[in-house]
């Protein structure tokens, strides 16, 4: 971004005109969310959610805090199993498929819906491990195969130069960026179709930060990315759609749904107004 | 002006008493585990010698050593640890893993580890006596002492081994999941290598305790002193052999002096490996 973008009075945004990527012309929904409701312990925290994730695209779910986006991020690769007391209620169609089926094979889910959590989560193991331990579990076993997947993968988040010679010293001696690129590498190496994200950068340094968002932005169109972020600026930079949630009533609601830009710049709801132009939240 | 400094000196007088008060109570704690040391050192160490711990013992423990009574020790603890080990471990695992924290199974689980974690030895022992000598007729032998010691452990090594269980970060588990990963892949590759040296500083403590134990063995495992020959053989443990050297035996105080320093040694060494344990464990980045 140049000075003269910042600093063009034409602009009613702090941080220049919108660069999000290219727009997705066919919008064509491989996450649908329908009428979904989320308790935790009984006590509503997202109520009756209907969203259409596009596929190739960026969606950014974007609001204040507690306002249930990781929450829903959590209910597309059923994580919410794992949180006691959580239940769920509606559909959510993965590829047409409703993943809360009785018969939903979650690992299988898992591998196809990828997750990157906001502060790094390397496992205690070595840089190796940590990308075959998954693929082994997947039934990858064979060690070329394993070698070759990881290396595609550290390549695509471009690590592979910065940890080749050191691939079995410990994956937690890695800086906080380099971390999260690592994680980003063992989703990837698994092959998802769709990736979700929940504030991955904001664990991390401004530059560590930068270099996570434009490796986010370049996973565009090769997967369907879902992200958290409290950064507007970032969401404006590399989503295509947003969706903005507000807390009414203790619990979290989808409040507007759209195209990045349209978002930002001629929001439907005052709400989305007061909150992307920094009056409110 | 005055006024202030004298309020200061008063804070200081009143730190420094504090302090004074802290120091002394921890000299004290120090000088009863030195002068305890001293003691130990000054009554047994010229009675201490390699055919002490080699040789069988004869006149009833004046003379000879200790090696049929370090033999029977080891096999007492070796049936204890083997025993209670996996089910411990597997009661830990499940109540980690496994159960919800607040379902009713597992606080009845945790409630009957707490009570049977404050249940004196001795109650231990006649229980023992009862059930694994007279009512599963193994009598007086080295597999009764280690089953009982066993029940003793269980409390120990399962609350150890659940509480470093939890204290592997719960983003572990998360992230596992979302990679698909099984609940036992991710016990198997993550949780329990993370866990395992405070699962060891649990165990080494259990040892440790039960290397102590004297009324439990004096109702389950005897205190023959001949070498045994099975584990359905009578086997008396160390702590009974100085316990029977000081009470029963004239004479035999130089030789249980020297048993209590063997005794002693073994408890240090196994405490320090336990802390070693749990300081590696500190130190470790495991835990962020």
């Amino acid at each position: 971004m140049t000075i003269e973008q910042l600093t063009d009075p034409c602009d009613s945004f702090t941080l220049g005109p919108l660069e999000a990527g290219p727009a997705c012309c066919d919008p064509q929904p491989v996450i649908e969310v329908k009428n979904l409701s989320l308790r935790y312990h009984g006590k509503l925290a997202l109520k009756q959610v209907s969203l259409d994730i596009y596929k190739g695209c960026i969606t950014a779910l974007i609001g204040p805090s507690g306002c249930g986006k990781t929450s829903l991020l959590s209910a597309v690769n059923r994580l919410t199993d794992l949180i006691p007391g959580c239940s769920v209620n509606g559909r959510i169609l993965v590829q047409g498929r409703n993943i809360y089926d009785p018969d939903e094979n979650v690992q299988a889910l898992r591998r196809q819906v990828g997750m990157v959590f906001q502060k790094p989560t390397p496992f205690p193991l070595s840089i190796r491990r940590n990308l075959s331990l998954p693929l082994h579990e997947h039934g990858v076993t064979r060690k070329a195969e394993v070698a070759d997947i990881s290396e595609q993968a550290l390549r695509d988040v471009g690590l592979w130069d910065e940890v080749c010679d050191r691939m079995d010293s410990a994956a937690l001696n890695l800086s906080g960026g380099q971390q999260q690129r690592l994680c980003i590498a063992r989703a990837l190496a698994l092959q998802p179709q769709i990736l979700l994200m929940d504030e991955p950068c904001s664990a991390l340094d401004p530059i560590a930060s930068g270099i996570v968002e434009d490796l986010i932005g370049r996973l565009r169109g090769r997967y369907t990315v879902v992200i958290v972020t409290h950064n507007l600026a970032q969401a404006r930079r590399i989503a295509n759609y947003a969706a903005f949630f507000w807390v009414s009533e203790h619990a979290g609601q989808l409040i507007e749904f759209g195209r990045c830009q349209k978002i930002f710049e001629s929001p439907r709801h005052e709400l989305t107004a007061a909150y992307v132009n920094g009056v409110r939240g | 002006m005055h006024d202030a400094a004298r309020k200061r000196s008063l804070r200081k007088l009143r730190e420094n008493a504090a302090q004074c008060v802290i120091y002394s109570a921890v000299m004290l704690v120090s000088a009863v585990f030195i002068w305890l040391l001293i003691d130990l050192l000054r009554g047994g160490l010229s009675h201490l010698s390699w055919e002490f711990i080699t040789e069988l013992p004869r006149d009833a423990g004046r003379a000879g050593g200790i090696a049929s009574i370090l033999v029977s020790t080891l096999l007492i603890l070796l049936v204890a640890v083997l025993t209670a080990v996996p089910v411990a471990w597997m009661t830990a695992i499940l109540l980690a893993e496994f159960v919800a924290t607040g379902s009713w199974f597992g606080k009845a689980v945790r409630f009957s580890l707490y009570v049977l974690a404050g249940v004196p030895s001795i109650v231990f022992g006649l229980f023992g006596n009862a059930f694994f000598c007279v009512y599963l007729g193994l009598g007086f032998s080295i597999l009764s002492g280690g089953l009982t010691l066993a029940c003793m452990l269980l409390p120990i090594l399962a609350s150890t081994a659940e509480a470093g269980l939890r204290a592997v970060p719960h983003i572990y588990r998360l992230t596992a999941s979302a990679l698909g990963l099984s609940r036992a892949a991710a016990l198997l590759h993550l949780i329990l290598p993370a866990a395992a040296p405070v699962m060891a500083a649990g165990l080494l403590l259990g040892i440790g305790r039960a290397l102590a134990e004297t009324a439990v063995l004096l109702f389950t495992s005897g205190y023959a002193e001949r070498m045994p020959d099975s584990l359905l053989d009578s086997g008396r443990a160390l702590a009974l052999h100085i316990f029977d050297l000081s009470m029963n035996v004239p004479g035999g105080d130089e030789p249980a002096y020297a048993s209590a320093l063997v005794l002693v040694s073994l408890l240090l060494c196994i405490n320090i490996l336990a802390m070693k344990f749990a300081y590696g464990l500190q130190r470790s980045k495991l835990m962020p």
